[in-house]
């Protein structure tokens, strides 16, 4: 009897773990329901279960990608899915620049080509409210946007030059294990033209009454806010076969529960 | 139709050809929308304080501007560093002069080393956002708009990017001008000035890069309030010129984000205001307000030479954070418009006493101390020129029966530990240096001993005197021994 209650633990712990077994370099994240500043609606959204690169996507996992995928090279990939400043810091098609550092977050890529990265390798870029919903944690919480000094990093982060051309993993991780989200690059997201920004970002906040009740009933949140609103700018000033300096991305894997 | 009203409108009709014949030259057009342009030109643009040259008495043209956006690091004052995102790579950023009826196709271009999105809003513009909407550019990109300015006057221009109040704080503004046709009157010299308010996350003088603080700014408790973007862009060698006899005109703007400005020249009356920078002229005026996201056009005419000092006259702002310039004024004097000096007499009621300036006792001894001799020196001067230099100038020569000289001094060579007690507790009452005898009054300064060591080492080792190295020490002991 203690036998087999022990092989059922057994068989349960296995289970367990084959669940939430993790894919290489990637950590778990467990989802929920949270108000994002700034989405579609301003409501509540659900977050699934989901696992997320550590790391952004360096220059060297972009250059293994590259040799298998030739059609997305410098030279040979299609005017419609990238604009002249596709791999601007690349020599060659298989070459980085030499200033340019193979542990350096990959930048200068399209929607498009981050997004069949992403597929190649079995995952998807991530949608804003998971890149949202994970990068809201700070080493210690899963929510840190109430904490003041969690948001004066960010902003400060925003206004700090050449970020981009450090290599990965200097910053803590956060609570989640997951590194970069703040501080090295803008990551794009699956629909980071979801959000509708005018560029006109005023008028977008009479337009949306929620967003305009929300930041004027929150008064502590003004710092988070200003935060994200920078994220929401940055997104709504893209288009998908833009490349840029400081633009990178991560990919991410839905979990079945 | 009846013979009277057919005369009626045959007077009506002669009268219509002769005035059309009087006309042939100067169209003049009821609507500004209806003005024509006639080629293209391509947009002088300047940078503060210099304004592009006068439109005379051209037509209204297809005027191309070119703009491009920089985020880029550049210094506050001496030692604070700020990370300031610029139109054209100045704070204010680029004059654009244009004509009313002029047809203005708008070039924004942001930078690939840029981090943000960025737009402009162009207060002279009609249409939504001010051109915001339409020129909403990712990095590495050039967006393109056009406009036709209807209404003449002066006008700010600036990024309205969320978050707005950090893209003005971060210096995103600057001026256009539309003159009214035929330009408005020439006058000798024009100059271009813009006031801002500045938070940094550490005090005023705090040395570094100072990153922008959001709480601050939301609070409106500005460390910094200056013209043209940083401390001293208009004094010492960058001060403005003019010649006795000569009309100046100011094209004055405030990007705000946060404070209103009531600007003012020391020692000047505006002979003519153009109000907020519209048609309304005010005469003979003493300070003008500028809102934020406003602008001023004065106009005067210098009759008497000097050093006339800008201000914005909320006092505090222009002697402690910043919001001060210069007009020198050269020519001959005319002691019957000014005197000077007459007579200088001793007047002292209340009894000689050491001034001392509101204290709270507390001084915050610098987080950064020097560690070689050369940071002394580098931390000295900075300090030299945020306190000192007012008085004892910036060669250490002082000013003659006023300020007693630091250079050569046998005062200060003779006795340090007399030189640290006087910057610890201030000096009253007749010395005598270099053989001038001296009768003034320096207040106690708010300095930490670590500053106060630094300060006097650069004394020591400049302008020929003694070469002494001062320590934090030696000026604990001067304090300590009181």
């Amino acid at each position: 009897m203690k036998n087999l209650t022990f092989r059922f633990l057994l068989v349960l712990l296995v289970v367990q773990t084959l669940a939430h077994s993790q894919s290489k370099g990637m950590v778990f994240i467990e989802g929920s329901r949270y108000i994002p500043l700034y989405g579609r609606d301003s409501t509540v959204v659900e977050v699934k279960n989901f696992e997320m690169d550590i790391y952004p996507v360096t220059n060297l996992e972009y250059l293994n990608f590259l040799k298998e995928n030739p059609k997305w090279q410098k030279s040979n990939i299609l005017k419609l899915f990238s604009d002249k400043s596709y791999l601007a810091n690349w020599n060659s098609n298989l070459e980085l620049k030499p200033t340019e550092n193979l542990n350096s977050p990959a930048t200068y890529i399209s929607w498009y080509a981050a997004k069949a990265y992403c597929e190649c390798q079995g995952k998807r870029l991530p949608t804003v409210d998971e890149w949202e919903y994970a990068a809201m944690a700070d080493e210690t919480t899963r929510d840190a946007r109430v904490k003041p000094s969690f948001n004066k990093k960010i902003l400060a982060w925003y206004e700090a030059p050449h970020s981009n051309e450090d290599t990965i993993g200097l910053h803590p991780k956060n609570v989640w294990g997951v590194y970069d989200l703040h501080g090295l690059v803008w990551e794009w997201t699956l629909d980071f033209n979801s959000v509708l920004i005018t560029g006109e970002s005023r008028k977008d906040v009479d337009k949306d009454s929620n967003l305009f009740c929300g930041s004027a009933s929150l008064n502590a949140t003004d710092l988070m806010n200003y935060a994200a609103f920078m994220r929401y700018a940055i997104r709504g000033s893209l288009k998908a076969k833009y490349a840029m300096k400081n633009l990178g991305f991560r990919c991410v894997k839905p979990v079945k529960n | 139709m009846r013979p009277s009203n057919l005369l009626l409108s045959l007077t009506f009709l002669s009268t219509l050809l002769l005035t059309s014949c009087f006309k042939s030259k100067e169209q003049e057009y009821e609507n500004t929308a209806d003005i024509p342009v006639s080629r293209e030109m391509i947009a002088e643009l300047t940078s503060p304080p210099n304004v592009p040259t006068p439109v005379g008495r051209r037509k209204a043209k297809k005027l191309i501007v070119k703009m491009e956006i920089l985020e880029k690091e550049g210094e506050m004052t001496d030692g604070v560093k700020y990370m300031y995102w610029t139109f054209g790579g100045t704070v204010p950023g680029s004059f654009i002069r244009t004509r009313v009826g002029d047809e203005v196709e708008f070039h924004l271009q942001n930078h690939p080393d840029n981090k943000l999105p960025h737009n402009i809003d162009m207060h002279a513009v009609t249409g939504p956002g001010g051109g915001a909407e339409s020129s909403f550019v990712a990095p590495g990109h050039e967006k393109t708009f056009s406009f036709k300015t209807l209404n003449p006057g002066l006008y700010v221009y600036h990024c309205a990017t969320a978050p707005v109040g950090m893209h003005i704080a971060n210096g995103m503004y600057g001026l256009i001008l539309v003159e009214p046709e035929g330009g408005l009157p020439p006058v000798d010299k024009e100059y271009y000035i813009m006031q801002g308010d500045f938070y940094t996350k550490g005090a005023n003088g705090e040395r570094g890069l100072q990153p922008f603080d959001m709480q601050k700014a939301v609070d409106e408790k500005a460390d910094y309030v200056v013209f043209n973007g940083k401390v001293g862009a208009l004094t010492g060698d960058n001060a403005l010129t003019a010649k006795v006899g000569e009309t100046v005109r100011l094209f004055v703007g405030n990007g705000g984000p946060g404070l209103v400005s009531s600007f003012h020249v020391i020692g000047e009356i505006f002979d003519r205001v153009h109000v907020e920078g519209g048609d309304l002229i005010n005469e003979n005026v003493q300070t003008t307000l500028i809102p934020a996201g406003g602008a001023a056009m004065m106009e005067f005419k210098v009759e008497v030479p000097g050093t006339f000092i800008l201000v914005d006259h909320s006092i505090f702002r222009a002697f402690n954070k910043g919001a001060l310039g210069m007009l020198k004024v050269e020519g001959e004097k005319n002691k019957t418009l000014y005197s000077g000096e007459i007579r200088d007499d001793i007047y002292l009621p209340e009894g000689p006493g050491i001034q001392n300036m509101p204290t709270t006792d507390e001084i915050i001894a610098s987080e950064i101390p020097a560690k070689s001799f050369e940071e002394q020196m580098e931390f000295g001067k900075q300090a030299y020129m945020q306190t000192c230099f007012a008085c004892h100038q910036g060669e250490g020569q002082g000013i003659p029966h006023a300020f007693p000289p630091l250079a050569k001094s046998d005062y200060l060579n003779a006795d340090v530990d007399r030189a640290i007690g006087i910057v610890l507790h201030g000096k009253t009452g007749e010395i005598t240096v270099n053989g001038e005898t001296y009768n003034s009054v320096m207040t106690r300064q708010m300095l930490s001993s670590d500053e106060i060591a630094n300060v006097l080492t650069y004394v020591y080792n400049s302008w020929g005197n003694s070469k002494k190295v001062v320590t934090k020490e030696m000026v604990d002991k001067v304090k300590n021994s009181k």
